[in-house]
């Protein structure tokens, strides 16, 4: 059995650095992935406070409901961990009741997503009204789109371990989907604090 | 089976549950620091920027385990980060050369 947290590789793989392939994978990804954020929060700003016309962010932004969104998918990566910690300790009802709260928290936060994004369409804010609409729609769009990618991915997971194809012996393998869910949490991190809560 | 002598200790839902009250404390701080923008004025921006460092931080080091794995997937994420905020003050740079500042309202 392989262990998450420590240096162990699964059975019968054996690599140069000692690192499961599966998870070196992940983390390149993640790095790119990190440029491919980093690249669009930077067209966010680039534009930042340069809007001709309304609806501006001010005007449309929901503190105290993206408070709540940004708390739901903290909660969701808590959740994971906990899935992961019971996968870990062989504790199969424990592994699927986490897994399906972190699946559950992820649709909540998607859901509150679609919600934002129908109010801002019916205040007449749309992807081509202004260049906050564009910049702001493409960024968390494409996070959403994360999310929605994580969703699918643990909903597969957590059938798998309902008919017994997953079980605590693939536990390298779910870590390395925890590292996506993870990221998508972290990149809302980023999101939220410059998008949202920084200061015009 | 091949194991690293150099495997930590790992940590369990105590650890995880921690981490939890910590980001909870960070967000409502951070929320905290939006309502009172105009008091804190300036100070507004790098404090917000230093409660979201500490949430990336406390996420990437004891959820995603990088604390506790191998260095060599530390290394490659902040590869990964460097060239993305490189790239982001790279573009502030020349916006500030040529008179137009990021975040100007």
């Amino acid at each position: 059995m392989s262990h998450a947290t420590g240096h162990t590789l699964p059975a019968g793989e054996h690599t140069v650095t000692g690192i499961s392939h599966n998870r070196l994978l992940m983390w390149t990804f993640l790095a790119s992935d990190c440029m491919f954020f980093g690249s669009l929060i930077w067209v966010y700003f680039a534009y930042r406070g340069r809007y001709f016309e309304g609806p501006y962010p001010r005007e449309v932004l929901d503190i105290p409901y993206t408070s709540v969104s940004a708390a739901v998918l903290l909660l969701s990566s808590f959740a994971i961990v906990m899935a992961l910690t019971a996968l870990e300790r062989a504790d199969m009802r424990g592994f699927r009741g986490w897994l399906l709260g972190t699946i559950l928290l992820g649709a909540l936060f998607l859901g509150g997503q679609y919600y934002e994004f129908t109010t801002f369409y019916h205040e007449g804010l749309t992807l081509t009204s202004n260049l906050f609409g564009t910049t702001f729609f493409v960024l968390t769009g494409f996070h959403g789109t994360h999310v929605f990618i994580g969703i699918v991915w643990l909903l597969v997971q957590w059938l798998l371990s309902l008919f017994g194809k997953l079980t605590p012996a693939h536990v390298e393998r779910f870590f390395v989907t925890t590292l996506y869910w993870h990221f998508v949490d972290i990149v809302w991190i980023i999101i939220f604090m410059l998008v949202y809560l920084m200061p015009y | 089976m091949h194991e690293h002598p150099t495997a930590h200790a790992q940590p369990g839902p105590a650890t995880w549950v921690r981490v939890l009250i910590l980001l909870t404390i960070a967000t409502i701080l951070e929320v905290l620091t939006y309502v009172f923008e105009s008091t804190l004025g300036v100070l507004t921006a790098p404090i917000l920027m230093i409660f979201a460092a500490v949430k990336f931080v406390l996420v990437v080091a004891y959820y995603m385990h990088l604390k506790f794995d191998n260095r060599i997937l530390t290394g490659i994420f902040a590869w990964g980060m460097l060239i993305a905020i490189s790239i982001f003050a790279a573009m502030a740079a020349i916006y500030h050369i040529y008179g137009q500042p990021l975040l100007t309202p």
